[in-house]
């Protein structure tokens, strides 16, 4: 179609030479095609920059996963970190990271499930709310080592829970607690109305409604939130840096089910520990080439987890959006 | 109506009625206390960073602080200057910037005016990936896999440098661009554009004369709250940036930011109320008081842009 | 204004008393003055152009107003036998909703099954005697004509069910909890005919155990499924009185206009 006045007809160019009126067509005629061209280039410009982008991230993964294939195997899960980098492995960091993710999970899923449900549905308008609002939307966007150093000053040192599983745990939950919020009160806000009123109406309670209707409506969307909390939690390094975790360590934290009575321990709260992230920037940081080929192999796992989680959350998102249709 | 259980039925039980009534101010109770720990933990993060701030700024004057060139804090002959660390950190920033705010205005028009809204679904969460790699996956990437590549092309790069950190931010940031300035774009409203479209302009003459100068506000928005992302990068920086505190503003060198130096001195024995511990918490509230103040210039924009 | 009453002919128990019941959103006022009586196990129709403050009269007395915020309520809705003002906000309006059943314009069936849905309500007062709850269940379906087309699939989803089902779902699942007075807000007005006609059948079935309040915006409806019915216009209550009087002899000449189609 768009080919046709394209042809170099010369008998057409001539009679449009003379005709004024004719003329004036066959420039705007030209102008069309070139702005159809110049439309064209910039749709092929995005999708060559998307394809640019999708090349770099997969030379990213595909490094790692080179350079690190020779570690990773069982071997490299199932060890300590060492000296000698042949014989290192990221058993206590993923270990670390695994009791990490338990506390910080709990505690933000806690806080942030509450926060949400009381500023979507109890909140008066007033000045608290409004101050409420405006600490979830300033959170976000402060620096994450910054969550470090208030850890660092408050839980360590204040309150001595000492560089910790527990420290770390509760550093990641408050740091990831915005994004827990808003996806709490999003799905809240999906929930219509009318089933509000309909549960009201046959004399429910507020509590019971949020209990029996607006928490297992939206449990979907808390689910989705808290998983990208937790992909943005595993990867996070600085802040936990900043509280000291350690870097070189050669223990696992106390087991939590034990053989004697009380038979479960929460002992591990208070043990030190390192996490993925951690180990792999201490990797990192090394001069030797050899410990680099660790470091790849911590981050191809770390890669892995993250778009896995990622993941888990796009296909929940869409597992939802299918099942409730009010 | 009246049968046996009619007054458990219609509600009639006072003791129950009574019950759920207190069982209500309970929760509204404990749901506001919740959220009162969002507040909680700004104020104290606040209020960390300026009391363990204070003793620093008793050894060291303010105007030393902001005028001195060198920042030493851990040697005998201390210097207490801030500004290298601010050079570092503003340097890493405008590399950051300068890749990731055309790219992220690019890909939001393309997003948001060019392509299927079913095309959009699938390329949205694939963009999101960029932004959920770990940032000490993307510091072993400036370090071990940009630098290296660039060396190539620049054999007079160092090892550690601004520019390979720089770039591998800005590939960071894209997203957050991208979906800031979307927003900003899909708010215009489709009266603009038609408008456009009915004078004879073409899709790609409405999309950068008439519908991103309508949503400059967002524009603005997505450009001050990711130098705020970028200023307070951290794991990037100090893997790939280097660990000298020095004036730089040439990205080819090596140079510390303000993240850069807190991770040194946490990751070495900094005692509680030592010199060194009271300089990391400078350092932050420096930072924190930078990325506030863009954070609310950025939210007041932003609101802008929705409210338009 | 004069109003107009057709003092209904024989003594009736009365179940609600509306008296000088006024009602502002924000400075606008939206309801002025209406009083009329609603008896016992009868069905009382609220008929009139739209926006004539008739579901916001009805949504009062569910207290539904409460959740929302920039409205104000003036008088009294006596509830009989116990003589208690369920405007009154010392009254919880969580108290008013156990005694007072509601039924919306769009079916509103909760995501959960069929039997949940029903029992919802007698869970909430603390019943949790299954055999109890299936009986009930099976009573209020049986009462709302629904009982036989789903009585084998009472563990499905209720939102499955077609609009008409969803309707009579929502009437049995207000009717579980026996209500004293069970509010219809245009219950039809969003099925279509078949499935209106089953609602209206079952509407005059039902006054034998509840007493109604119809709010509908369809004439033919009131005339066919009413006892009493109140015309409302800009706010104001014009006429009340029983249908048949109502729709053959009204008193007023805006009745006589609007049920006769012109206006409205």
């Amino acid at each position: 179609m768009r080919k046709s006045p394209m042809k170099k007809d010369k008998n057409r160019n001539n009679i449009m030479a003379k005709d004024p009126i004719l003329a004036k067509h066959n420039k705007t005629e030209k102008l069309i095609k070139s702005k159809n061209i110049k439309d064209q280039l910039f749709y092929l410009f995005g999708f060559l920059i998307l394809v640019a982008a999708s090349f770099i991230l997969f030379a990213l993964i595909s490094d790692l996963f080179i350079r690190g294939a020779s570690r990773l195997n069982f071997d490299f899960l199932t060890h300590f970190p060492s000296r000698k980098p042949e014989a290192a492995g990221i058993l206590s960091a993923w270990v670390g990271s695994l009791a990490v993710m338990l506390v910080t999970s709990s505690v933000s899923l806690v806080l942030g499930v509450m926060t949400g449900i009381y500023l979507e549905e109890y909140a008066p308008k007033n000045i608290f709310t409004f101050l409420i609002e405006l600490a979830i939307v300033n959170m976000a966007g402060i620096p994450s080592i910054t969550f470090g150093l208030m850890a660092l000053g408050i839980f360590v040192y204040q309150f001595n829970f000492g560089q910790s599983i527990l420290t770390a745990g509760l550093t990641l939950g408050l740091l990831v607690l915005p994004i827990i919020i808003v996806t709490t009160r999003e799905a809240l806000k999906s929930i219509p109305n009318h089933l509000r009123e309909a549960a009201y109406s046959l004399g429910a309670s507020k509590y019971q409604i949020v209990r029996d209707h607006l928490l297992p409506y939206s449990s979907g969307g808390i689910l989705t939130g808290m998983i990208l909390a937790l992909s943005r939690a595993v990867g996070e390094t600085a802040p936990l840096i900043t509280i000291g975790a350690l870097t070189f360590i050669a223990f696992l934290p106390t087991p939590p089910i034990q053989s004697t009575p009380p038979f479960v321990s929460f002992e591990w709260l208070w043990d030190g520990f390192t996490v993925l992230p951690i180990q792999m920037f201490n990797w990192v940081s090394r001069p030797q080439e050899e410990f680099h080929i660790n470091a790849a192999a911590t981050g191809a796992i770390l890669l892995m987890l993250t778009l896995i989680l990622n993941a888990g959350a796009i296909w929940l998102r869409y597992k939802f959006r299918k099942r409730y249709h009010w | 109506m009246a049968n046996g259980n009619s007054s458990i039925i219609s509600g009639y039980d006072e003791k129950r009625l009574a019950h759920v009534k207190r069982r209500e101010s309970w929760v509204a109770f404990i749901l506001f206390l919740a959220s009162l720990s969002t507040l909680l933990t700004v104020f104290s993060i606040i209020v960390i960073l300026v009391t363990e701030s204070l003793p620093f700024f008793k050894t060291v004057s303010i105007i030393d602080f902001l005028t001195q060139k060198e920042w030493t804090p851990l040697f005998d002959q201390a210097q207490y200057g801030i500004l290298p660390l601010i050079s570092g950190t503003l340097t890493t920033t405008w590399v950051a910037m300068l890749i990731a705010l055309p790219s992220g205005i690019i890909i939001a028009a393309y997003l948001s005016e060019f392509i299927r809204p079913s095309l959009r679904e699938i390329i949205k969460p694939l963009l999101e990936i960029f932004a959920a790699i770990p940032t000490v996956v993307y510091g072993y990437f400036a370090l071990l896999f940009v630098t290296p590549v660039l060396q190539k092309f620049f054999p007079e790069l160092p090892g550690f440098n601004m520019f390979s950190a720089g770039i591998v931010m800005g590939f960071m940031i894209i997203p957050y661009v991208s979906s800031l300035v979307e927003d900003a774009m899909r708010s215009v409203s489709k009266e603009v554009r038609e408008a456009s479209f009915a004078l004879g302009a073409s899709k790609l003459e409405t999309t950068f004369k008439v519908v991103l100068p309508a949503a400059s506000s967002g524009i603005i928005a997505a450009l001050i709250l990711s130098i705020s992302r970028a200023l307070g990068e951290t794991m990037i920086v100090a893997i790939a940036a280097g660990m000298q505190p020095q004036i730089a503003f040439s990205p080819f060198q090596a140079a510390q930011t303000l993240t850069a130096f807190i991770v040194q001195v946490s990751l070495g024995d900094a005692p509680h109320g030592s010199i060194g511990y009271q300089s990391i918490y400078v350092a932050g509230l420096t930072l924190f008081c930078m990325t506030l103040i863009l954070n609310l210039i950025g939210f007041y924009f932003r609101k802008q842009a929705q409210s338009k | 204004m004069g109003l107009l009453v057709n003092e209904p002919n024989a003594v009736k128990a009365i179940k609600a008393d509306v008296k000088n019941f006024n009602f502002y959103y924000g400075q606008k006022q939206a309801v002025k003055d209406v009083n009329f009586s609603v008896y016992q196990n009868k069905v009382t129709a609220l008929i009139g152009p739209s926006g004539c403050g008739k579901s916001t009269l009805l949504r009062s007395l569910n207290r539904i107003h409460d959740l929302y915020k920039g409205f104000k309520t003036e008088g009294e809705v006596i509830l009989h036998p116990e003589q208690i003002n369920i405007l009154d906000k010392s009254i919880d309006p969580t108290f008013v909703r156990m005694r007072v059943g509601m039924v919306f314009q769009k079916p509103n069936p909760f995501p959960k099954s069929i039997y949940e849905n029903v029992v919802y309500g007698l869970k909430i007062r603390g019943l949790k005697k299954r055999a109890l709850l299936e009986q009930k269940c099976e009573e209020s379906l049986k009462a709302a004509g629904l009982w036989d087309e789903v009585k084998d699939r009472l563990d499905q989803l209720a939102t499955g069910l077609s609009g008409g089902q969803q309707q009579r779902l929502c009437i049995a699942r207000a009717l579980a909890v026996e209500p004293d007075l069970l509010l219809l807000d245009e219950p039809t007005s969003a099925l279509d005919p078949i499935s209106t006609s089953v609602i209206e059948d079952l509407v005059i079935e039902l006054k034998n155990k509840v007493t109604i309040l119809i709010v509908t915006h369809n004439l033919q409806q009131a005339a066919r499924c009413s006892d009493f019915t109140a015309f409302m216009y800009l706010g104001e209550l014009i006429e009340f009185g029983e249908t048949n009087k109502l729709f053959t002899k009204p008193q007023n000449v805006k009745t006589e206009n609007y049920i006769t189609g012109r206006f409205g």
